[in-house]
């Protein structure tokens, strides 16, 4: 069993699906890259950091991109992005069964900002675009780089999102925020705060996560490949009745958890036993104990 | 310019938009047509109420007032940056307000942001940058970071990147980058109020801004890349 945290996302989207299957759009050989990062003198890559294509999963024609976390931390700029938009924008030209985003970035890449910002913003409405056909989108998260920034966003208007215990997501990392705002307010190096806040079982019992897995290929694969099935089970489209019940859910999350100073009191409050110990539980060991208290969608 | 005299000059038909705590929001008359205004003022930052406040307003008008479009006036300094935004998971209460945005565009609501004042990163991009179409005042203050921020992060000396922002777009702030890069849909000056009318008879649902980019030289590859993907390997084995 290999680890989704120490590969790299070519070896990810490789290995996540049915074994030869992958076919590359715009392959490294084709050497489409950052114009902006030429200009400024940095390295470039032959992939600008992201690689999309199709492949199947268990059989299912599925179109799927794997952000690159050592090449500028995963970050989005003009290319990065485009490849993202085409991506996705085929899958629906194609009538693929399912898009998978293997996310991994800290967000805009600060090179080429601007163009990032936009491409995000094309990038998440393209995403919605892709669930307006009726296909659904899973967002898998579990490299070293979390899914920081606009990508964070992007994540979250996915149908699924499968995160392993390492893995992280939210918007501004604690560096961005400890900068802006001191050490007292969000102390970067308390690896364990940082856990608690960004990490993968925060966001489960938060219900902004579905599905947590051990630090594995093979756990993500099965995971993606039965969050497809739950994603078409239920309605893949956005609709009035999921955002009102999304608006209530954020809305009390607010009222009930809003005094909250560390995410040990919100796990205490929804009933976990022995919160303290969460961050030591194994994926399956968490899940069995988080799923009697864990709030929003079942598993 | 103020909120107050931004309004008076958009919806000089009259309008009940009021605010509290730096959220703006109520209804306008805009010609024949009443519609829907959210927003931000003071530069201030969005944090999870701000997001939560702006999609409920959306929501509302999509429940209550089936196809009344959607004005979005942009005046943030970002996404809030604090532990207890991120706890709370500051990222799902954006991406609901981005939602519940795309929920009216697919209904049938036309959207337009206008950024009146400042517009960064986080704040912008599930406000303004979802609507049909964004547009500008000349003077909007538009960017994720500033050069001597990029400067240091990048490690690329400030007059370099001063000299190169001259030419290309991508490196430097401000709304006229913004719409050479397509982000911006134009920059209004003189009559607000009748370009706001022009603005919602021209709305359109489908995401161009690519090709904007493309045609104003300021974005030259996105376009061209995200088609190339459509096209690439097409006759191969799908």
């Amino acid at each position: 069993m290999s680890s989704y945290l120490e590969a790299s996302g070519r070896e990810r989207i490789h290995q996540l699906l049915d074994a030869g299957t992958f076919e590359e759009f715009l392959p490294p050989a084709r050497r489409i890259v950052s114009p902006h990062l030429e200009q400024l003198d940095t390295p470039v890559s032959f992939d600008d950091g992201v690689v999309i294509g199709r492949g199947r999963l268990r059989g299912r024609m599925v179109y799927a991109a794997a952000q690159e976390g050592g090449f500028m931390g995963g970050g989005v700029g003009e290319v990065h992005g485009a490849k993202l938009v085409g991506l996705l924008r085929r899958a629906v030209a194609d009538g693929a069964e399912a898009v998978l985003l293997l996310v991994e970035t800290g967000g805009v890449r600060l090179h080429e900002a601007n163009a990032g910002l936009i491409a995000v913003s094309e990038v998440m409405r393209a995403v919605l675009d892709v669930r307006d056909a009726g296909i659904p989108v899973i967002v898998l998260v579990g490299g070293a780089n979390g899914c920081f920034g606009g990508m964070g966003i992007v994540a979250r208007c996915a149908n699924r999102i499968i995160m392993s215990e390492e893995g992280r997501l939210a918007m501004s990392g604690p560096e961005v925020i400890e900068t802006a705002n001191g050490v007292e307010e969000f102390d970067s190096r308390d690896r364990a705060l940082v856990w608690r806040t960004t990490g993968g079982k925060h966001r489960y019992l938060l219900g902004d996560c579905h599905r947590i897995v051990a630090d594995n290929v093979t756990a993500f694969r099965d995971a993606a490949s039965d969050a497809i099935d739950e994603a078409k089970a239920g309605e893949v489209e956005l609709s009035l009745q999921e955002l009102e019940g999304e608006q209530l859910l954020l809305e009390q999350r607010i009222q009930r958890f809003g005094d909250c100073a560390d995410p040990l009191e919100i796990w205490s409050d929804l009933g976990v036993p022995q919160a303290k110990k969460i961050p030591m539980l194994e994926a399956d060991a968490f899940t069995a104990i988080a799923n009697a208290h864990r709030l929003g969608a079942k598993a | 310019m103020n909120w107050k005299e931004l309004v008076n000059q958009l919806f000089p038909q009259g309008h009940d938009i009021a605010e509290r705590e730096c959220f703006l929001s109520g209804s306008a008359q805009v010609g024949h047509q009443t519609v829907t205004v959210i927003g931000t003022t003071e530069h201030t930052p969005i944090g999870i109420e701000i997001a939560q406040a702006q999609a409920q307003a959306v929501l509302a008008t999509v429940r209550d007032y089936p196809g009344r479009p959607i004005v979005i006036l942009v005046d943030t300094q970002g996404q809030r940056l604090r532990h207890r935004d991120e706890m709370l998971g500051i990222n799902s209460y954006m991406a609901h307000l981005g939602k519940c945005i795309e929920l009216a565009r697919r209904r049938g609501h036309k959207v337009i942001g206008l950024v009146y004042d400042q517009a960064l990163s986080g704040g912008f991009i599930t406000s303004g940058l979802m609507a049909d179409a964004c547009y500008a005042l000349p003077d909007a203050t538009i960017r994720v970071m500033g050069l001597p921020a990029m400067a240091r992060i990048t490690k690329v000396p400030l007059e370099r990147l001063t000299e190169l922002a001259k030419a290309n777009p991508v490196f430097a702030p401000g709304a006229e980058n913004y719409f050479l890069m397509g982000g911006v849909q134009a920059l209004w000056q003189g009559d607000l109020a009748q370009q706001m009318q022009e603005a919602l008879e021209k709305a359109d649902p489908h995401d161009r801004r690519a090709a904007l980019g493309e045609e104003r030289g300021g974005r030259r590859l996105a376009h061209g890349v995200m088609q190339a993907v459509m096209n690439d390997g097409i006759a191969g084995t799908a």
